[in-house]
């Protein structure tokens, strides 16, 4: 079946170069990047582990730290790159945006899912509670469902362009959420301790944790890149299964 | 950071089921989502693939 377009050869060469050069260019950089993910996490667990050391106060409860805060970064950050993506898509209308923000959708949601539960691990403890009903947790939660509206929606519509516009709507509004769970523990009186690292002042814990915090969250990022390009690649191949570009990939297309 | 013991590596000071709680759903996610991609990605290329055999 031939991929009907009405518009000039020129115009759909230049619709179908994206996809196929993404596909080619990301082909190549995942392997790199996830080595990278893995050498940093062994890294980051090492100086976690075995060199910070106990703190004054939580004990080594704290260690849970070195996951929860990089998945709580991630969670609110891919969010935004989410929402970004999703308006480029709706004002220019280019294929590889809406692609991006559905590839991003799950890998945010199981980072906020990954900072909730880490959370309720690391409350328990120190706070006496799993969870409580307070401005930091209650948003974050939010954000959970704001990315499972995304995909339930999208989904929910077999079109995948009205899809796209539909979803990309939502992951546009959703963004307020952001920082009302940046600064939920300066706004309101929240269980949640303020944060050990604010931009222009210095960090409040010590130098080891800090690495260990810094390169776990570098790893997280590593994973990130490389589960959303991954499936940013197998959603190319779902939609563009009718062009030349895909028909000329040949054999069982690396 | 010395341990002495792996035993008292596992207990992290009595915080042992919160501590590997938290780092055993990490790396749950981590390798259920890595095989999920990576088998959605292998889906799609054999669907083209196929389509390739008989267009």
């Amino acid at each position: 079946m031939q991929a009907i377009s009405p518009t000039p050869s020129r115009l759909r060469l230049f619709r179908y170069a994206a996809p196929a050069e993404f596909y080619r260019l990301t082909g190549r950089a995942i392997p790199f990047v996830a080595v990278l993910c893995a050498v940093l996490a062994v890294a980051g667990l090492y100086v976690g582990f075995f060199v910070a050391p106990t703190d004054a106060q939580q004990g080594e409860a704290y260690r849970i730290m070195f996951v929860h805060v990089p998945a709580a970064w991630m969670g609110m950050f891919i969010y935004v790159v989410m929402a970004f993506w999703a308006a480029l898509g709706l004002i220019f209308n280019t294929r590889m945006s809406a692609i991006m923000a559905s590839a991003l959708a799950p890998t945010g949601a199981l980072m906020s899912f990954l900072a909730l539960w880490t959370g309720a691990l690391w409350g328990r403890p120190t706070w006496g509670t799993y969870w409580d009903w307070d401005a930091r947790m209650t948003s974050t939660l939010i954000l959970l469902f704001l990315y499972m509206g995304f995909m339930a929606l999208h989904s929910a519509i077999d079109d995948p362009r009205r899809a796209d516009r539909a979803a990309g709507v939502l992951a546009i509004v959703g963004v307020v959420n952001v920082p009302i769970i940046y600064f939920s523990v300066k706004w309101w009186n929240s269980l949640h301790q303020g944060s050990s690292i604010t931009l222009g002042s210095a960090p409040t814990i010590a130098a080891p944790m800090l690495a260990a915090m810094l390169v776990m969250t570098l790893a997280f990022w590593a994973f990130a890149i490389a589960t959303v390009l991954t499936r940013a690649r197998a959603i190319v191949l779902e939609r563009e299964r009718d062009t030349e570009w895909v028909r000329a990939l040949g054999g069982t297309a690396s | 950071m010395s341990w002495g013991s792996w035993q008292a590596f596992w207990a992290m000071g009595g915080y042992g089921g919160y501590v590997w709680g938290a780092y055993g759903a990490v790396a749950a996610v981590a390798l259920v989502e890595t095989l999920a991609v990576r088998a959605r990605l292998a889906r799609a290329r054999r669907a083209a693939a196929q389509k390739r055999r008989r267009p």
